[in-house]
């Protein structure tokens, strides 16, 4: 099973988003990075490369981040480890997307039919 | 420059930079999320402890650290970028002991083709890179034309000013401003203005 790590400016939002995956997905390795070290909102590098080293998995691990900072910063982490499982980011809404994969995880669905599964998340109208 | 020039350089940078934190936080508080000048200020400390035991490295590998030290510990935008930015200068100069402006400015090239990358962004988008792109452009031009090193950045900071000008007069469509959409015209983007502080320091110490 792949483990999720959740990237945010703010802590409590990445922990929050955990929380709603949580309540379909109750095996999932899902691991928080967000704010600073200090708690204030940002995104660290450090808490980013710590947080896949925790949900690291031979079947891969998947990011999903808030917005600026949070993708290139953990761009910059992907660029600086030498893994020897696939680590990706998604590019989806961090909600919704957190939800979805956390579901297709549990099923056991690989990290690159996960992240295809996530393009079609930010299509979802919520309205219609 | 050799690498005491260097480290004395990204001093004075640094403390320009906590110097002028509130300012930079300021001008974010209106149309970003209200953390460029302390985010900045947290980092450059941080590169401030590191300087003090880098004397015997090349000036490449000072740049590195300092780009490396910036990723790590600012906390925002802005240290991908800047981090980006030391990080690339860092590496292109690698075998260069006494870096010329004729060195900094092929490498500053380098920098913002990295900074543009990692940003996914070009000029016209209200960022950082609204100052830097003219800056490095004036600054090739005054050296090709035969200004001295001094005068060739003189005219980059120039460039870099009226830069930060420019970012007053269009929509932001890069970064947290980008929300804003066009209440973000008639303010300035921060990242021009902290670079083109930046800028200014290295003419100051020619």
């Amino acid at each position: 099973m792949i483990g999720i790590v959740i990237v945010s400016h703010s802590e409590k939002l990445a922990e929050g988003v955990i929380d709603l995956a949580r309540m379909m997905a109750k095996e999932v390795m899902m691991v928080p990075a967000g704010g600073l070290e200090d708690g204030d909102y940002g995104t660290s590098f450090d808490k980013i490369n710590a947080a896949i080293d925790k949900a690291a998995s031979s079947d891969g691990v998947l990011i999903l981040m808030d917005m600026g900072s949070a993708v290139m910063t953990t761009e910059m982490v992907l660029e600086m480890r030498d893994d020897d499982f696939p680590v990706k980011m998604a590019d989806c809404p961090l909600v919704e997307g957190a939800v979805s994969a956390a579901c297709d995880a549990e099923c056991g669905m690989s990290l690159e039919d996960i992240i295809e599964d996530l393009a079609t998340v930010g299509q979802i109208k919520k309205l219609s | 420059m050799t690498t005491d020039k260097i480290i004395t350089i990204i001093e004075k940078i640094s403390a320009k930079i906590q110097e002028e934190k509130l300012f930079l936080t300021e001008l974010d508080n209106v149309i970003g999320d209200g953390d460029h000048g302390i985010n900045l200020a947290r980092g450059f400390s941080e590169v401030e402890k590191k300087l003090s035991t880098m004397g015997d490295k090349n000036p490449g590998e000072v740049l590195k650290t300092v780009g490396m030290t910036l990723v790590s510990t600012v906390g925002g935008a802005s240290g991908p970028l800047y981090g980006t930015g030391f990080m690339k200068m860092g590496m292109e100069l690698k075998d260069t002991a006494d870096v010329t402006v004729e060195d900094f400015v092929r490498v500053f090239q380098v920098a913002i083709e990295g900074i543009s990358l990692r940003g996914k962004s070009t000029t016209g988008e209200k960022t950082m890179l609204d100052s830097m792109v003219p800056a490095k452009n004036a600054m090739e031009e005054a050296l090709a034309a035969g200004k001295s090193p001094k005068e060739a950045v003189a005219c980059g900071v120039a460039a870099a000013k009226e830069g930060i000008e420019y970012t007053k007069t269009i929509a932001a469509t890069k970064g947290r401003a980008s929300y804003l959409g066009d209440r973000s015209i008639g303010h300035q983007d921060p990242g021009a203005t902290s670079f083109t502080m930046m800028l200014e320091i290295l003419e100051g110490e020619l």
